[in-house]
């Protein structure tokens, strides 16, 4: 590996106090517009107004400062993030951290598209039912699918609206009350799991085989008449792309299920493999990941949901129709599970995914999948050459856009663990990484995604930070252990806030009463 | 483009030099090589259907901003739609900040390297907490609705009970929302939603009824304040009586820019609150603002059963300084899948941010006016409509939402609307299909925006549309 110079990177640290604990009694930051004169004429005090024993009673303790000094704490706040605009995001697997372009955000908060409300006729929203229509249409290219919804607000909210789905779909053939079973795999999301036990179904969850794919024998064995579904992504969290994916499609339609094709990572597969080729009935994908928009700390965020022809009929209202001259909402459709969010989404996340779509054409996307899945067999390769660095399950064969690891060697010799180097690494100027959902198949996991939107060097040098980290851990376990140095607070020292309900304090007011007896 | 290699600005390993050095690296002869594992029959070998790309950045704005520019926004009508999604004025400061980029691209960064972050979340639960009089207030989910089924399910944990009553006031979408949280009669943990009935002339909850309605089955009971048809529940006190002598939760749904002026609904014995945070400074977006929250007291019972993400502030190694760690996270489904409380993910974690600033910019002063001014324009609106020959004001006040009716003037609400619209006027949403029982109606929504020349405005032309 090249040597690579690092970063002796400092984070801003402002030593910024709470904004509960600023300010002076009677400084304002802002006046809200008070009634004009002749209605306070008019109609009298608001307080009169409203139901006497209705009226706040307590004194509402809100911050007291001035606009300046608002704006100048929120600002040191926002310094003392980094944000993957500033350090490069290539360790969040699973999360697909790419560039966001600058000039999307000036058409989201253009007065054409933030001031308007979703309940306006819709002749109002031709343009941003435009928008909408004609990125479904895009979405049904890349996936095979008949029909999207943008209307869920996140990854996991498409997962859950597939659950209410395929719900719905055996209610109406009425087999719901048997068919209440959903399987999925520990390698899939959290929330394919999660969801469907929301809505109502036991979740049977497959273990991976030796190769790391889901066991396929295990899946013939468990599926029955009672068989609802399946949700499960491919390629799962360690990266593989399981070959013999159609063949567990198979094994659920034969049983009568649907199958669900969890696709929040699909930034290695646009234009190479699509979820309708592969035999399932559904598929999502994450418009704050793949498509482009940006992850604003968790949101706002778009699962768009697609599903086959068979099961348009199910999708939330309304979806939206084109009549070859207007844009239009329906909301006629009995089969309907009606609605899993108010108005139609995060459209704001559609319209930076069309843009981005339509700067992009056909080449660009599958320069986008090829890009990614090169960067990470090139960072694979970096990786692998670090001592204490392995990558369980199925030898010899490549990774797709992203890759599990495992630092369990290391753990063993110097006692240093996965949650030590990420601590570490942030010194280096780059973010932490992701390491794993739980539970930890792979133990002292990591999972990095360079995704197109990183260089070479950047790729070369996240992997010297990696060397250079591993390499401390084996010197002195102790410094590693006791990072991060450059960051606007030292360690927490004591973790106990987590499970001890005399230590934990949500609110600042909670703190007070507990540790100040105020 | 021609035959020239594609090379795209977002994409820095697009240059067909680093490409051929990175294959080299890799032991690939090709791009291809790298999707071995992809089986033939699994490719994809067609041609999608997209557009020719546009690639400058110039040409894609002008183009987008064009499909654009067919919209309307409520800068050039005059707006009296809310039902959920509401027009307050956004602060320039809160704009300043939620569009900085390091929250714009911050994502899962921990507490070293995205303090900030951290700080700000937590200032919104201490100010919300304020706001609510409630010690713990929750990461923020999809949307009021989503808040407001998943408190129900709480509820239903924490009592063991299945079955909730709901004010029958509750709007529509809200309802489908939490009967698909609720899931369908024929599964084993289903919870059953009985709607209470309101008084036609007050719109306040019938309490026979829910006296009738209550057992102890009941995990709880769930109303809103201001309603969604925009009155005052002022029995608050009375109904969570009721259900504390059945041991069921009393869940408040509540428009947190009312509480300024409004008692929190702890103050008359709410056990979970939930709500919107989008009329906190966060832009109306077509619907793109919402961000639902859940607040209630510092009780671990209520803790242990809370799906969203939790997080307390800690002291570090250094005297003073605090940092910030996630409150048992193993009960989330992160850290237990399908046995963990529900789900989370990512939702509308940037609107903490700006609701945050919000907050602190208005302090207790803002809060308090920003109340008044809605409360005075709203019932300036309401009793300049209630004059109007032909149309009736439903119910006993008036936040900032009112049900108008147009039964006594011979049109519906559809066409009363429609002819808004020549006076460049969204006239407040159209109730019929949802309201049966209010006949022709339409939900009018006023706030801090509306002038006084804007709701005469409102007026005169409703009296136009009525002479024709």
């Amino acid at each position: 590996m090249k040597n690579y110079k690092l970063r002796d990177y400092h984070g801003a640290s402002w030593d910024e106090p709470l904004i509960m604990e600023v300010g002076n009694k009677g400084e304002r930051g802002i006046i809200p517009p008070w009634a004009d004169q002749e209605i306070r004429e008019a109609v009298g005090d608001a307080a009169g107004l409203m139901p006497g024993p209705m009226l706040r009673k307590s004194e509402l303790k809100l911050p007291e400062l001035s606009q300046y000094h608002v704006l100048q704490h929120y600002l040191r706040l926002s310094q003392e993030t980094m944000g993957m605009d500033l350090g490069a995001d290539i360790g969040e697997g699973t999360c697909t951290m790419k560039y966001s372009s600058k000039m999307h955000e000036l058409l989201v908060r253009a007065d054409k598209f933030c001031q308007l409300h979703p309940l306006q006729p819709e002749k109002y929203l031709q343009g941003v039912l435009e928008i909408a229509y004609k990125f479904e249409q895009f979405l049904k290219e890349i996936s095979g699918m008949h029909q999207f919804t943008f209307q869920p607000g996140g990854g996991s909210h498409a997962t859950y609206t597939n659950a209410c789905v395929v719900r719905k779909y055996h209610e109406s053939r009425e087999e719901l009350k048997q068919r209440n079973e959903m399987i999925t795999t520990i390698f899939s999301h959290p929330c394919d799991a999660a969801t469907p036990a929301t809505a109502g179904f036991k979740v049977i969850t497959l273990m991976p085989d030796e190769n790391g794919y889901p066991d396929l024998e295990a899946l013939k064995a468990i599926v029955s008449e009672r068989t609802a579904g399946i949700m499960f992504t491919n390629p799962e969290d360690t990266g593989i792309f399981n070959p013999k994916v159609a063949e567990y499609v198979k094994i659920v339609h034969d049983v009568g299920g649907l199958c669900f094709y969890d696709q929040a990572n699909a930034n290695g597969i646009l234009g190479i493999a699509r979820a309708f080729d592969a035999g399932f009935d559904a598929c999502h994908f994450n418009l704050h990941k793949t498509f482009s928009s940006p992850h604003g700390c968790e949101g706002p965020a778009t699962g768009a949901y697609g599903v086959r022809k068979e099961l348009a009929g199910f999708l939330p209202v309304p979806v939206v129709g084109f009549d070859g001259e207007q844009y239009f909402l329906d909301y006629d459709r009995s089969d309907s599970i009606g609605k899993v969010r108010s108005f139609f989404g995060n459209l704001e996340c559609v319209l930076r995914s069309y843009a981005w779509v339509m700067n992009m054409g056909e080449e660009g996307l599958r320069m986008v999948a090829e890009t990614a899945v090169l960067n990470n067999n090139y960072l694979d390769k970096l990786l692998l050459e670090i001592k204490g660095v392995s990558r369980p399950y199925a030898e010899g064969k490549r990774r797709l856009e992203q890759a599990r690891y495992s630092l369990e060697k290391l753990k063993e010799d110097t006692g240093v663990g996965s949650e030590d180097i990420r601590r570490r690494i942030i010194d280096f100027g780059i973010q932490g990484y992701w390491l794993s959902h739980h539970p930890w198949i792979v133990p002292e996991p990591f999972t990095p995604e360079p995704c197109e939107t990183y260089s070479k060097k950047d790729i070369e040098y996240w992997a010297a930070a990696m060397a250079q980290t591993i390499k401390e851990a084996h010197e002195d376990p102790g410094y590693v252990m006791n990072s991060p140095y450059g960051q606007p607070i030292r360690g927490i020292k004591d973790y106990s806030a987590i499970d001890d309900p005399e230590k934990w304090a949500m609110t600042w007011r909670a703190y007070k009463r507990k540790f100040r007896n105020k | 483009m021609g035959k020239k290699p594609f090379v795209h600005p977002y994409i820095p390993n697009s240059v067909p030099e680093i490409r051929e050095e990175m294959l080299k690296a890799v032991g690939a002869k090709n791009i291809e090589e790298l999707y071995m594992e992809i089986p033939e029959q699994l490719r994809f070998r067609g041609k999608m259907n997209l557009p020719e790309p546009i690639l400058s950045e110039y040409e894609l704005k002008r183009h987008v901003e064009d499909i654009l520019s067919k919209n309307t926004s409520c800068k050039e009508y005059l707006n009296f739609l809310g039902a959920g999604c509401w027009q307050h004025y956004v602060p320039a400061v809160v704009d300043e900040i939620v569009n900085r980029a390091e929250f714009v691209t911050a994502y899962c960064g921990d507490t070293y390297s995205d303090l900030g972050k951290f700080q700000t979340r937590f200032e919104f639960y201490s100010m919300m907490g304020e706001l609510l009089n409630m010690d713990v207030v929750t990461e923020p989910a999809y949307d009021w609705g989503t808040t407001a089924g998943l408190s129900i399910r709480m509820a239903s944990r924490i009592t063991g009970r299945n079955q909730v009553l709901i004010a029958a006031t509750v709007g529509s979408d809200r309802l489908l929302q939490i009967k698909n949280l609720c899931q369908p009669p024929v599964m084993d943990n289903h919870i059953t939603v009985n709607l209470v009935d309101y008084e036609l002339k007050s719109g306040l909850m019938d309490l026979h009824n829910l006296k009738n309605k209550i057992s102890d089955k009941t995990a709880a009971i769930y109303f809103e304040n201001p309603s969604y048809l925009g009155f005052i529940e002022e029995q608050g006190e009375e109904i969570s009586r009721i259900a504390k002598e059945h041991g069921a939760l009393c869940i408040v749904g509540v428009d947190p820019i009312s509480l300024g002026v409004l008692a929190p609904p702890a103050d008359y014995g709410a056990d979970i609150v939930c709500g919107e945070n989008q009329p906190l400074g966060i832009h109306m977006l077509c619907g793109g603002g919402q961000a639902g929250f859940i607040a209630f007291r510092d009780e671990e019972a209520y803790v242990a059963e809370c799906p969203l993400q939790l997080y307390s502030i800690t002291e570090t190694r250094k005297e003073g300084q605090f940092g910030y760690v996630e409150v048992r996270s193993e009960k989330t489904s992160y850290g237990a899948r399908d046995k963990g409380k529900d789900w989370v993910g990512t939702s509308s974690g940037l609107w903490t941010i700006g609701a945050a600033v919000y907050l602190a910019l208005m302090g207790p002063q803002g809060m308090r006016e920003i109340g008044e001014t809605i409360i005075q324009n709203a019932n300036y609106a309401r009793q300049k409509i209630g004059e109007i020959e032909g149309l009736k004001v439903y119910f006993k006040n008036t936040f900032k939402e009112f049900v108008v009716n147009y039964d006594g003037t011979g049109k519906t609400a559809a066409e009363i609307n429609q002819a808004l619209e020549a006076f460049q006027i969204f006239g407040g949403k159209d109730l019929t299909g949802e309201f049966p029982e209010l006949g022709q109606s339409a939900l009018c929504c006023v706030t801090e925006i509306h002038r006084k020349r804007d709701i005469d405005k409102l007026v005169m032309a409703l009296k136009e549309v009525l002479k024709k």
